[in-house]
């Protein structure tokens, strides 16, 4: 070879090759990562792999509240004990395990995988919200809870789809914005302390 | 002396993009630095002291520290947070749209307080109640004003003659409203009636409180829309983004200011 490079062997530069386009992931990174799988263990590798293979092959989307799952309906969907007549709509999957955390939600649920965003170009057709509107009309559902994040694009969305859902006639209810836990009064914005006053509750 | 390592600016928030675990890039327009593009950390955790201050459409007080690439926002005060704006989606949209077209239209750094002044006041009269349309084309006009790409409207662009009140043709390469003669020679222009072309020329050369109370015509109303939309993406080389929301909510009949 007149180039005078030495390159690593095939398998190990398509392993760098594929690593790095991962987000965060440059040249140097990948190398280390290829380098520590080749020395590390079959099983953990193998292990490794078929994670990332599972992940394509096992997950879809639920066809009811299009969160993430391995089966269709998804456990929530399916559960009987879970009020069937109250759907939270949340902008990402991730959304639903902060709000399960808190256990004091029974409901189901509506991943709109995204927020309207007009300076970003992301309008309704780029959501789940044809589905979600395909979904109310079906009825059963008496509530409809926003759960979108308390900023521009989650107020954007969910007046949006309070707008929408109007004529559906369902009470439509907003989650409750004000002080977080540990926080402080001297910094916090007008808006905040506003609706954390207008929400006061008896003690 | 070197510039100092902490100044206060008066700021209004255009948008905002996450960075990292828990930072984002806000882009701030400020009346004497511009368009200046800085850090805010931690701002996506709950209980950051800076979020409620810096939501998009903020104006707001900051207090910020010279960094080695972008700058860092270390305090922030909202002056107004145009809740009431914010509550309603048409207004909002609207909002968005001004906003983008000053983030657009800018490149950083480059001070331009007139037009400050005119994003600060067209986002007070959207919150008023104003006519949201009359005070979205006011702003458009004036805005192209600020950054010297005001259209002739007065006299055509092709041979100087002062334009007739009758139909003339909008041809936004020529810069200007083109008489009907010379309008022969440039392809795409679209027409503009005489009623039009009055309305353009008041909203572009008084002051609000001057043409706030004007009614235009459905007919007149669809035309300097049209011609002020065909300039935009054509100076933008395409069309802002946040244009297609408006866009959608008229199309499903939620351009209404309820």
């Amino acid at each position: 070879m007149g180039t005078g490079f030495v390159s690593t062997a095939a398998p190990v530069s398509r392993l760098m090759e594929e690593l790095q386009q991962l987000p965060g992931v440059g040249p140097k990174t990948a190398a280390r990562l290829a380098y520590f799988l080749l020395r590390a263990p079959e099983a953990q590798a193998r292990a490794l792999a078929e994670a990332i293979v599972d992940i394509k092959e096992k997950i879809v989307l639920c066809s009811q509240c299009q969160n993430i799952t391995e089966s269709d309906p998804c456990p929530v969907c399916q559960n009987p004990a879970r009020d069937h007549s109250r759907v939270c709509v949340v902008a990402e999957p991730l959304d639903i395990l902060a709000l399960e955390r808190t256990g004091r939600y029974k409901g189901l649920y509506h991943v709109l995988h995204g927020l309207i965003s007009p300076l970003e170009g992301i309008g309704p057709d780029q959501l789940k919200i044809k589905d979600l509107m395909a979904r109310l009309n079906v009825g059963g559902v008496q509530e409809l809870v926003l759960a979108t994040n308390p900023n521009l694009e989650g107020d954007a969305t969910a007046m949006y789809l309070h707008r929408m859902v109007t004529p559906l006639g369902l009470r439509v209810t907003r989650l409750a914005r004000g002080l977080p836990v540990g926080g402080d009064l001297e910094y916090a914005d007008e808006v905040t302390l506003g609706r954390a006053l207008d929400g006061r509750q008896e003690m | 002396m070197p510039p100092p390592r902490i100044y206060k600016t008066a700021a209004i928030v255009l948008r905002q993009i996450n960075l990292g675990e828990a930072d984002k890039i806000i882009t701030l327009y400020t009346p004497n630095l511009g368009k200046v593009r800085a850090v805010a950390k931690g701002i996506r955790r709950a209980r950051s002291r800076l979020s409620g201050h810096l939501e998009t459409l903020n104006h707001c007080m900051l207090v910020l520290a010279r960094g080695r690439n972008l700058d860092v926002i270390d305090q922030g005060q909202t002056v107004h947070g145009f809740s009431s704006l914010k509550e309603n989606l048409w207004l909002t949209g609207c909002a968005i749209y001004a906003a983008d077209l000053v983030d657009s239209f800018t490149g950083e750094n480059i001070e331009n307080p007139p037009l400050f002044d005119l994003l600060l006041n067209t986002l007070s009269r959207f919150e008023e109640g104003q006519s949201p349309e009359l005070n979205r084309h006011y702003f458009e006009l004036h805005l192209l004003r600020c950054l010297g790409y005001r259209p002739q409207l007065r006299s055509c662009p092709g041979c100087r003659a002062l334009l007739k009140p009758v139909t003339n043709y909008f041809s936004a390469g020529a810069g200007g409203v083109l008489c009907p003669n010379c309008h022969l020679s440039v392809s795409s222009a679209r027409p503009v009636s005489s009623g039009a072309l009055r309305a353009l020329l008041l909203l572009e050369r008084s002051e609000y409180g001057a043409v706030g109370n004007l009614k235009l015509l459905p007919e007149v109303s669809r035309e300097v829309e049209g011609v002020i939309r065909g300039y935009l993406s054509y100076l933008l080389e395409g069309e802002a983004r946040s244009v297609r929301f408006l866009d959608r909510l008229r199309r499903d009949g939620l351009s209404g200011s309820a």
